[in-house]
């Protein structure tokens, strides 16, 4: 079964016809090209596809292409241009926060989305206290980045490059 | 994946009348349980309804002083509210411990209450299991039981259920509100979830087509003094070996005035720890009466091969939850 919907992408209006068990993952990379989230376990458990859908950060590898038909969807090449990086892209630069760089466009969507989480006053799991304000230390990095996976082991340098951003 | 037909639903109505008399159908809302079952072989629906525009996505209070919690508040808005996390903190820190930002910003509700076990051998078509096949045989019986249920197990299931924040939610004496084909109902969290008996491929009492819409949270002071402990392989982004939920309320002497214990882990359901409770209402808090709460619940644990070690776990996160919030709040 074939359904026709549009996914706004990176700030385009894409229109495309979906097989109903494409994923959102599958239809930007396989559909339209868009190849910079990438699919690495497809099971949500490694994060290497995640964007941002309506300014959430989520694993699109999950997300049926069909009941996101009129979403906005940020990849993390739209998140910044390469002579205008987001300020987490440069962060990232700058810290080396990256070996093979396979993880990377899903840990720059996801550190963006959960930037916004705690600029919202998100606790995490090891906020001591849930009801006062955030402030993201290393410990809260890692646990509120804990859904995305790195086999280079680069979590050091990821840890160092968001704590920059951090509120 | 095998091909099936889309359908949104309007609203919840729709949604159960497209349902109905349709067994091949299936509910779909944040996915991130059900779509991994389609990729994985275990699930294979004809017909996805797609409730996630359809259900109720607030939060709001109840006249007297309870919460009504939308089936489609995503499970990252709810551990964010702040109603919740002042009121009923166990189950903001219960939500905060399941899955990945990623994940929380999809799952719902209702799609968390009736997420399915992760018992590697439901989760592998190749091998039997009796709650994906039923009559094939449980192949945890002779395998690799660490996960595994050491309370209320049957020989045909020793799965464990998933959900941390239907843990708090259970605690808290949540009630489940359902629509169906014959109207509404409402089912106590604690009447929601089964124990596998020799009917393991039900986890709950819904029946086929019914649709949650919401949960009511009661009001309840001892919630506001609760927590939420898990003990996992992993520090982050794993599933429970144990878990406890607790809530407590002294009285001036330092005795229990009352107290609320659930746990994760250990049963195919959320489990209560009534037995647990009884042990404490009353006494002193002390290590040892928090001991005796513990050996009082899982006196009656059938651990396995791989799993006894989930009695001591249980007991020592029981007793150090206790602990955490029987504490004079300046020692803490």
């Amino acid at each position: 079964m074939d359904i026709d919907i549009t996914l706004h992408v990176d700030g385009e209006p894409r229109s495309l016809s979906v097989d109903t068990r494409t994923t959102v993952l599958d239809a930007l990379r396989e559909q339209l090209g868009v190849t910079a989230p990438k699919k690495g376990c497809d099971h949500g458990q490694c994060g290497s596809c995640t964007c941002l859908v309506d300014g959430r950060r989520v694993t699109t590898c999950l997300s049926l292409a069909v009941a996101h038909d009129g979403a906005q969807i940020t990849t993390a090449a739209g998140l910044g241009s390469e002579r205008d990086l987001h300020a987490v892209q440069q962060a990232f630069v700058d810290h080396d926060g990256f070996q093979c760089g396979y993880c990377t466009p899903g840990q720059i969507c996801s550190a963006v989305g959960m930037l916004d989480e705690a600029r919202s006053g998100f606790a995490s799991y090891v906020t001591a206290d849930l009801t006062a304000g955030v402030v993201l230390d290393a410990d809260e990095i890692r646990e509120r980045m804990s859904g995305n996976l790195c086999r280079c082991g680069a979590y050091v340098n990821i840890v160092a490059a968001i704590g920059e951003l951090a509120p | 994946m095998k091909p099936f037909e889309y359908e949104r639903a309007a609203d919840t109505g729709g949604a159960v009348a497209a349902l109905a008399g349709r067994r091949g159908a299936a509910y779909l809302a944040g996915g991130t349980n059900l779509v991994d079952h389609m990729k994985l072989g275990i699930a294979s629906p004809e017909l996805l309804v797609d409730v996630s525009r359809a259900l109720d996505a607030r939060i709001e209070e109840l006249p007297g002083g309870g919460l009504r919690i939308g089936a489609g508040v995503r499970n990252a808005d709810l551990a964010a509210d702040m109603r919740v996390r002042k009121r009923y903190p166990a189950l903001a820190r219960a939500l905060l411990s399941g899955a990945s930002g990623q994940l929380r910003n999809l799952a719902t509700t209702g799609g968390n209450l009736l997420q399915r076990t992760r018992c590697p051998y439901f989760q592998d078509p190749t091998t039997p299991c009796n709650k994906r096949e039923p009559g094939s045989g449980c192949s945890a019986l002779d395998g690799h039981t660490r996960q595994h249920a050491i309370l209320g197990a049957s020989q045909h299931c020793v799965a464990t259920h998933p959900s941390d924040m239907a843990v708090a939610m259970l605690a808290f004496d949540a009630v489940v509100r359902v629509r169906g084909a014959g109207g509404l109902r409402e089912i106590a969290i604690a009447d929601l979830h089964r124990l596998p008996g020799d009917v393991p491929q039900r986890d709950t009492t819904l029946e086929h087509g019914e649709l949650i819409t919401d949960v009511d949270l009661p009001s309840l002071e001892i919630a506001a003094r609760s927590t939420y402990r898990k003990v996992r392989d992993r520090a982050s982004y794993a599933f429970a070996l144990v878990s406890v939920a607790a809530a407590v309320e002294l009285a001036s002497d330092d005795t229990f005035a009352d107290v609320r214990i659930a746990f994760g882990g250990l049963a195919h359901k959320p489990w209560r720890a009534t037995l647990a409770e009884d042990e404490l209402r009353g006494r002193p808090a002390t290590e040892a009466a928090f001991r005796a709460a513990a050996h009082a619940e899982l006196a009656a644990a059938q651990p396995l091969r791989d799993n006894a070690f989930k009695i001591a776990m249980a007991s020592n996160a029981l007793v150090a939850t206790l602990r955490e919030l029987t504490m004079p709040r300046a020692a803490r």
